[in-house]
């Protein structure tokens, strides 16, 4: 189901935990595997149950509740927008509206090329730059006026 | 102890206690609806809030620890606001149409909306619809926009059944009860959940639109189908039995029974109800009035008794029949002249008969179970054999207990083990006594004699020291132990471990009258189970048992019964095989349609009436057996009441029966040797226990009623260079089936496990004997 | 990257953005001293607890409970394990110091908990790192790996037999798990939902051992504190409200950013380093303390001093220190519901009053933006907030109504206006122009 790197990066994240205590690394264990799988596909959810031992349901828990894992596929870029209000202040709203127009998609669409999907998020802790995106759960950039959003657009192959 | 006040009422109240506990004490109401007393406490619901004197702000009762001098108001203004408030949050979400809700009238929601809710809803937005699951053939998740989110179900998966089969996922409105990706619920203990669920969210899928609660006539009843003996309360609508639940009894089932109890009175109301006595004539069956049916088998008796002497009859009973019917068919067969009597059909080990000192038991109450600090369970498919055992062990292993488990197969008790040792069946003596050896060694004591040569491991060692530590301990022998060619070695065995370390020791019983059929001196003084077929009789009376399904050895049954002259099959059921080889079927009350006792494996007398009317021309076994005494003119047949033959048998005005004793005298310890070749591992699975079950439709679709398999480990399975998906042709004695193979690594290995009680392994042989396999 | 300003900086003070974060800066600036004396002088673990209850230091995450006091609470002689965890997961909307700290700074949080770790007798610890800042998680793995190799943490610390684990653990995605016993849950591996007080974590934590949670700018003062001395930082604020504190401020100032100054600067002084309000216009109303404090109306925050018990006398809290800062051009019902939304995403689900009534203010809320509010709506909120505050395990229920509460009081007459006139009263190209935003599509 994985690759020898991500089974690596599960025994290094079950290592932080006590012996008994394997269940702790499901976060970091679903966010690899989604790295890996570009989402996390219910297959993907049993097979890091299973490796932590837990039931599936207690994994399907934690996958539903923490907002970050994709359930379903998205595209090669998941572009996540921040819009809540100290980002809105700042352009957070009007970003997203940039964004949607130069994409054609709306908020949980993905680009009929495969290429971007678009979603809105909630604080990313990082007010002072807005607005603000994240791409693909792990860069985050700041201060995303036009000409920045343009680049950005530019830059994903 | 603290002192509390609640709405004026003064208690004292232990330490650690919640205001909840203390307000239960007192006797005083507060709302709730996630709290409940056997789970773990969530506080999520927050009905409970209550006013505690200088907390600013309303505390859940359920969670809040009592500190010395609290005052509690449960009706204050700023509870009773708090309580409202949430009232209307449950409410805005919760679809407002009781009357075709099937909760409807026994609703949690429901009743406390009268008190709590608003008269009229401030709600305008629009309503959250969640969608219905589909999570087997037992539990409705049909109505989950319902679901009030108190994760009762969720805790009773993590908490009780040890299984999570159902979680709450997403998050906030969005959160909604659900297994993952739509999969069945297959605890043998889910069905509990419908009882926790507050509202019409999980409800019984069988019972759903079926009837109104206030249509209900609800009575007590007990369960035959094991040997805690459950609780139950049965409703009834029209002499039909709607649906059963558990009645509470803290020190037998707790507040809870298992699946197979609670859904198998679909049987009771199953066109295979046998309705009238028949009677073959010619080779054709007739129906025949009661007294032409009793004077057939009276005459029939009584002639071949007078030709061929007693001896030529045979008698075999379930041990799910009740201590009046056992006890009457065994006076009958007395009178006759007959001791060819028995009910422990599974059984095929008899050398201990006449060496106890008396009625096998559990050998400590139920309810101690549950406070064990260490135990030792030899030869059980526990979860299946004795679900509400299993519980109660793993509550005991949840404080801390060390639970061990010493058997056949590997199956996962759900219950966090000290040690598991899986052995193939003609190993599981040996490896019993590799305990008794280690415990031995570990006292200093000398090691019995006959054990001088066995190995003793870790495992060994670690349950050993386990039952040698201080504190409560206990030793059980199981289904797999009592039904094992090794069983009175084992017994033998148990009880020099015990001696050794102090722990009791006990049997869990497979009936759910077995110590009732012991107390009441239904043992053979002639044949036993396995001699009356092994030596075919004449005639043969059967009450409650289905041979093909429930004997150790279906065909050596099946060939005496249909050798012999006369058969007389007493069921409520009628029975394929039995209309080849009876001659007369007596429609005999299932345990509902009559008064009865069952004894339960702590020896505790448990008497019932019955809660329906008997079906079409059924009666009640112990009056047919009366009525037959009186026929055969036997003496002694003149009771006027099944509560006279119970006194007859277990004495007058007792709680518990007398003579409960493990002991066993005169029986060396000597290991038997261990079988060459593939040896069969037969388990009876939940569902196929007993004839009710079996009929069932509800529980015939789970999971643990799939058709038998043949499995085997992964490195037996390439040795004999088989592959899994094959159909395989198993042998055994002169029966053969063909069955699916199946890998299965809870297989120990040189063995193949294919279960017992199925009509698909019927045409097989012994549980216990050699076995083969090939590919078909 | 934000912009960096301090008046007394501690913290901050001597960094240079996110060039000098590796344990050879910050040892370069004096760093690792404090916990290399403690265990080469066997410094008690009273006297350092002593030390931190001298400096008043208040906890920085938000509920500003007292530093020291809560250290001792941790049962000492516990036997067996005790952790230590410190709150990374910063996603109070208006707040982002702790990212900061952690970019330009993070061996002083892995000083910080290895000293508390000391104190408390712990020997394990955990950094919950907000999911979504990947690229500061990555580093602070790094900073801890030097750390490690540097013998500041892991097994003998520096020879004295003292062992401290430390390990970092990232969230992905939930608000909630800033609750302190719901970033317990979330290390756990379960869903991040609050656990019922008491037990406090003091007594049943972690895995249910004694645990105490600190926020990271709270970790991060601790090398600063015992170096300076805890009377010298008290000093640098004001009584009750010791030493300085980071404020992130967002919205409508000119250079955004955290702002590290001592507690008690006045509100005009820190708009000020902010280079005022963008565009000139008008200041209309600052959430002084992160998005579930109550917001204040420009005359009472211009009014205030920045410390704990003057925004709590003028009705709000100063929470996390994040300024949220709108003028004229704020439609203040548009805002309310984007906070109202944030509430109920972010709800865990598990009490009645939040679950429901998050979803409901939400919903009316949504509806009076939408042009379809009806004249009974701000009574019902209210009503429906009333039933929300203090009736839930965690402060997320409060924190949700504290806003709508707010927003209503001071600016009713917009609300009314909506519902009135069934529209905003601002236009939309003035909310454009107010965001900066530079190209409004067609």
């Amino acid at each position: 189901m994985f690759s020898a790197q991500t089974l690596e990066k599960f025994a290094r994240e079950v290592g932080k935990y006590p012996a008994d205590q394997k269940q702790s690394a499901i976060m970091a264990c679903l966010a690899h595997a989604q790295a890996e799988k570009g989402w996390l596909p219910a297959e993907a959810i049993e097979a890091v149950a299973a490796y932590l031992g837990m039931a599936p349901i207690a994994a399907w828990e934690v996958a539903t509740f923490y907002n970050m894992y994709d359930l379903q596929p998205v595209g090669k870029y998941k572009i996540t927008v921040c819009t809540n209000l100290p980002c809105a202040l700042s352009g957070g709203y009007h970003a997203g509206e940039y964004l949607q127009q130069k994409l054609g998609i709306g908020y949980g669409e993905t680009t009929a090329d495969g290429k971007f999907t678009l979603k809105e998020g909630e604080c990313m802790g990082a007010c002072g730059d807005a607005p603000v995106f994240i791409v693909n759960n792990r860069s985050m950039c700041s201060h995303m006026h036009p000409e920045q959003i343009d680049k950005l657009l530019e830059e994903c192959e | 102890m603290l002192e509390i006040e609640i709405d004026g009422k003064k208690a004292e109240v232990p330490d650690g206690s919640t205001v909840m506990d203390a307000a239960q004490q007192l006797g005083v109401y507060i709302p709730h609806f996630c709290y409940h007393k056997k789970l773990s406490i969530a506080a999520n619901c927050r009905m409970c809030l209550v006013q505690v004197e200088k907390a600013p702000k309303p505390l859940p009762a359920c969670a809040t620890p009592v500190t010395n001098g609290m005052k509690v108001f449960t009706h204050s203004e700023l509870a009773v606001k708090a309580q409202k408030g949430v009232m209307e949050f449950l409410l805005i979400n919760h679809p407002l149409d009781c009357p075709i809700c099937d909760q409807g009238g026994e609703c949690q929601l429901q009743d406390l909306t009268v008190g709590y809710g608003p008269m009229q809803s401030r709600y305008s937005e629009e309503k959250h619809v969640v969608f219905h699951k589909n999570v087997g053939p037992l539990i409705s998740m049909e109505e989950m926009s319902r679901c009030i989110h108190c994760t009762r179900c969720v805790r009773f998966g993590q908490e009780i059944a040890g299984v999570m089969e159902l979680g709450m996922a997403n998050r906030n409105m969005h959160s909604e009860i659900t297994t993952f990706l739509g999969r069945s619920v297959d605890s043998e203990l889910s069905g509990n959940m419908i009882d926790l669920c507050p509202v019409g969210a999980l409800t019984s899928k069988p019972f759903r639109y079926t009837a109104r609660t206030w249509e209900l006539q609800r009575r007590r009843s007990v369960s035959p189908h094991d040997s805690v003996g459950a609780n139950l309360v049965v409703q009834v609508k029209h002499d039909t039995v709607m649906r059963v639940l558990p009645y509470e009894n803290e020190a037998v089932n707790e507040c809870w029974i298992s699946d197979k109890e609670r859904f198998a009175y679909q049987a009771l109301n199953s066109d295979q109800r046998l309705s009238q006595p028949m009677v073959k004539q010619g080779g054709a069956w007739r129906e025949v009035d009661w007294n032409v049916a009793l004077d057939y088998v009276a005459h029939g008796l009584k002639d071949l008794a007078r030709e061929h002497g007693g001896d030529a009859l045979a008698a075999l009973a379930a041990p799910q029949c009740t201590v009046e019917e056992l006890f009457l068919l065994n006076k009958i067969m007395r009178g006759l002249g007959s001791g060819n009597i028995d009910f422990r059909a599974r059984q095929s080990d008899f050398s201990a008969d006449g060496k106890g000192a008396g009625a096998p038991w559990l050998g400590l109450p139920l309810a101690d179970l549950n406070d064990l600090d260490a135990a030792l369970v030899v030869g059980s498919f526990l979860r299946k054999d004795h679900p509400l055992i299993a519980q109660r062990l793993r509550q005991a292993a949840k404080k801390g207990g060390k639970i061990s488990l010493l058997s056949v197969t590997g199956d996962d008790p759900l219950i966090n083990l000290h040690q598991q040792v899986t052995v193939p069946p003609s190993r599981l003596a040996a490896a019993l006594g590799a305990v008794v050896k280690a415990a031995a060694e570990l006292k200093g004591a000398a090691v019995a004699a006959g054990l001088e040569k066995i190995m003793v491991d870790a495992a060994a060692k670690a349950i050993a020291q386990s039952l040698l530590a201080d504190g409560k301990r206990a030793i059980f022998l199981g289904n797999a132990a009592t039904q094992s060619p090794a069983a009175a070695q084992l017994h033998a065995l148990a009880q020099e471990l015990a001696r050794l370390t102090g722990a009791t020791f006990g049997f869990f019983g497979e009936g759910g009258n077995t110590v009732g059929a012991y107390a009441a001196g239904v043992l053979p003084t002639g044949a036993n189970a396995r001699q009356m077929f092994a030596q075919p009789r004449r005639a043969y009376v059967l009450m409650g048992i289905e041979p093909e399904l429930d004997c150790a050895d279906p065909q050596l049954a099946l060939g005496a019964l249909r050798g012999a002259s006369l058969v007389v099959f007493i069921s409520a059921f009628k029975n394929e095989q039995a209309l080849e080889y009876a001659d007369v079927l007596l429609p005999m009350a299932p345990f509902t349609e009559t008064a009865g006792t069952f004894v339960n494996s702590e020896g505790r007398i448990q008497s019932f009436n019955g809660v329906a009317k008997a079906r079409g021309d059924s009666r009640p076994a112990w009056k047919i057996l009366r009525v037959l005494g009186n026929v055969l003119n036997l003496d002694g047949f003149a009771y006027q009441s099944s509560e006279a033959v119970r006194d007859e048998a277990l004495g007058q005005g007792k709680a518990f029966v007398a003579g409960l004793d493990n002991g066993l005298n005169g029986l060396a310890i000597a290991l038997p040797p261990v079988a060459e070749g593939l040896q069969r591992i037969a388990d009876v699975p939940i569902h196929f226990a007993d004839p009710l079950a079996r009929r069932a439709p509800a529980l015939q679709q789970t999971g643990d009623a799939a058709a038998p398999t043949a499995r085997m480990c992964a490195r037996t399975l390439g040795e004999l260079g088989l592959t899994a998906g094959d159909t395989v042709k198993v042998r055994q004695g002169g029966g053969e089936a063909l069955l699916p193979l199946a890998v299965d690594d809870a297989v120990p290995a040189g063995c193949l496990r294919v279960a017992a009680g199925h009509p698909d392994t019927a045409s097989l042989g012994g549980m216990f004997d050699p076995i083969f396999v090939e590919r078909a | 990257m934000a912009m960096l300003g301090a008046i007394n900086g501690v913290l901050m003070a001597g960094l240079d953005g996110d060039k000098g974060w590796r344990l050879k800066d910050y040892v370069g600036r004096g760093g690792y001293v404090q916990l290399r004396r403690i265990l080469e002088n066997k410094v008690t673990q009273e006297a350092v607890i002593d030390e931190v209850k001298k400096s008043a230091l208040r906890g920085r995450g938000g509920a500003g409970f007292p530093t020291g006091l809560k250290w001792s609470f941790m049962p000492r002689a516990f036997p067996g394990d005790k952790y230590v965890v410190c709150n990374t997961d910063e996603g109070e909307p208006g707040t982002f110091k702790d990212r900061d700290i952690m970019r330009d700074n993070p061996h002083a949080v892995i000083e910080g908990m290895a000293i508390a770790a000391y104190a408390m007798g712990a020997s394990r610890g955990y950094n919950y790192i907000h999911g979504e800042i990947w690229e500061i998680y990555q580093r602070f793995e790094e900073a801890l790996a030097e750390a490690r190799a540097a013998g500041f943490i892991g097994q003998n610390i520096l020879g004295s037999g003292f062992n401290f684990e430390l390990f970092a653990h990232h969230g992905y995605g939930a608000y909630i798990c800033g609750e302190e016993t719901a970033l317990l849950e979330s290390i756990e591996g379960k869903k991040g939902q609050p656990r019922f007080k008491p037990p406090f974590p003091a007594s049943f934590g972690l895995y249910g051992k004694p645990t105490t949670i600190n926020n990271t700018e709270t970790f991060a003062a601790i090398p600063f504190i015992l170096n300076m001395g805890g009377e010298e930082y008290l000093s640098l604020g004001k009584p009750n409200n010791g030493g300085t504190k980071l404020f992130s401020v967002s919205g409508h100032v000119n250079r955004p950013g955290n702002y590290e100054v001592p507690l008690g600067t006045p509100f005009a002084t820190l708009l000020e380093m902010c280079g005022g309000m963008r565009g000139g216009r008008q200041l209309k109303a600052v959430i002084p303390g992160g998005s579930s404090a109550p917001v204040l109306p420009a005359d009472v925050i211009m009014d205030c001093t920045l410390d704990y018990d003057s925004i709590s006398k003028a009705g709000s809290m100063l929470g996390s220190g994040a300024v949220i800062v709108m003028d004229e051009t704020v439609c203040m019902v548009k805002a309310l519901e984007r906070l109202s939304f944030f509430y109920h995403e972010e709800s865990c689900g598990q009490c009645t009053p939040c679950r429901e009534g998050t979803a409901w203010m939400y919903k009316v809320v949504h509806r009076i933006e939408n042009g379809r509010g009806k004249p009974e709506d701000l009574d019902l909120l209210n009503s429906v907030l009333g039933n929300i505050a203090g009736r839930t395990i965690c402060a997320l229920g409060d924190a949700a109504a504290f806003p709508v509460q707010s927003f209503i009081r001071h600016f009713r007459s917009e609300f009314e206006y909506h519902i009135e006139h069934q529209r905003c009263q601002v236009p939309r190209e003035v909310q454009w122009a107010g965001s900066g935003f530079h190209r409004i599509p067609a």
